[in-house]
């Protein structure tokens, strides 16, 4: 690897700015909305909206699908959460536009390992965060971010298994990234 | 004066217009920082990249002096601003598998969003593995119904919990958050001076 990528580093805006734009969304989400930013709430919602289509008796039997599905009859993706997400796609797009990050498709992986390993990482993770996420009760921003800056302890509870456990486990992991 | 929506000072049909504003900013913010990059993220188990301590301790600490702040000067009242209710058991084994999760993936749903709109086939494919994640455990969720809901607590504050006030809590995570800033410049610093194989993408 040449060390001359500094020239070619991306421009990122300084994490310190970027956290403070963070925390004024959060705080005008508050002053708005009386609840925090969420992530995963799509997610959720889009699960029960796939399942009640396609096995409509199934979920209704069940008692975590059936509490996401509207007594009136419209669709579980007619939510605020679902607004939210989209909004997330497309900020994102757009600063990846401003900064010259959106390419072809490819996957980002450390030079030690392969795609494929990647790849199978990611699955594995993402399916981990998932499940996490529902007996957390949201993720890094609804529970571990929105809920801490609300100060749920609750919130703090995930905040710190969350990073807590990454630096456990990070030893085991370290031939992923570096 | 505030929170504006549960008050009905805005109404119901500017709702998702604001969702997608609010959702907007978010998604900047997150790709802005570098968090459409998996080993920026991971970067702060190892010590060469704390970006996301940076943005995420920042982040806190603003929005919740933020909202004292505001409930202090009476633009917002607290009562009505909602609290995560804390089920104990079941949201430390949420939190343990989310970490696992995070220092696998590299990624946390948010950011994996800004993953997938800049190109990232790692970012699709965490998106997928997470959506398939939430139906798992929707799916098994009658073997654990009883684990999901035992030990709550209920909308518990953290000063609640410690017996102190939220003013203190407040005050002891910025000074915290001040120290950890400070502490992790210098691993970073000592940790890149050993390090060739990393780089920005």
């Amino acid at each position: 690897m040449d060390t001359k990528t500094d020239k070619k580093q991306p421009r990122y805006i300084n994490p310190y700015f970027g956290g403070i734009l963070l925390g004024l969304l959060l705080l005008a989400t508050f002053f708005i909305a009386g609840r925090g930013l969420s992530a995963s709430g799509a997610v959720k919602l889009l699960v029960v909206t796939v399942v009640d289509k396609v096995a409509p008796a199934h979920a209704e039997g069940n008692a975590y699908y059936s509490k996401f599905i509207p007594a009136d009859g419209s669709s579980p993706l007619y939510n605020w959460l679902i607004f939210g997400a989209i909004g997330t796609f497309f900020g994102g797009m757009l600063s990846g536009a401003i900064f010259g990050r959106i390419k072809k498709l490819r996957v980002e992986h450390s030079p030690k390992i392969s795609s494929t390993t990647r790849l199978i990482a990611a699955a594995a993770g993402g399916i981990l965060f998932g499940i996490g996420s529902q007996f957390g009760r949201g993720c890094s921003s609804g529970a571990a971010l929105s809920g801490t800056a609300s100060l749920s302890f609750g919130g703090l509870i995930v905040m710190a298994l969350m990073f807590g456990i990454g630096y456990v486990f990070a030893w085991f992991f370290r031939k992923l990234w570096i | 004066m505030g929170p504006l929506i549960p008050q009905e000072i805005i109404t119901g049909q500017w709702d998702f217009v604001i969702a997608l504003l609010i959702g907007g900013a978010f998604g900047f913010i997150l790709e802005s920082s570098g968090f459409s990059s998996s080993r920026n993220i991971a970067g702060v188990f190892y010590g060469y990249n704390f970006v996301v301590l940076r943005v995420f301790f920042t982040a806190m600490i603003v929005a919740m002096v933020g909202l004292l702040y505001f409930s202090y000067f009476g633009w917002i009242d607290l009562d009505l601003v909602f609290v995560l209710p804390t089920y104990l058991n079941s949201m430390l084994f949420g939190g343990f598998l989310m970490g696992l999760g995070f220092v696998i993936g590299g990624f946390c749903p948010g950011t994996s969003y800004t993953a997938v709109a800049i190109g990232k086939i790692d970012g699709i494919v965490f998106a997928t593995g997470f959506l398939i994640g939430v139906f798992i455990f929707a799916e098994g969720f009658p073997f654990y119904e009883g684990f999901y809901t035992a030990n709550d607590l209920g909308s518990i504050t953290i000063g609640e919990m410690f017996g102190v006030s939220n003013e203190l809590v407040a005050f002891l995570f910025v000074m915290m958050a001040i120290v950890a800033f400070y502490v992790t410049w210098l691993i970073e610093k000592r940790v890149r001076k050993n390090m060739t194989e990393y780089k920005f993408e």
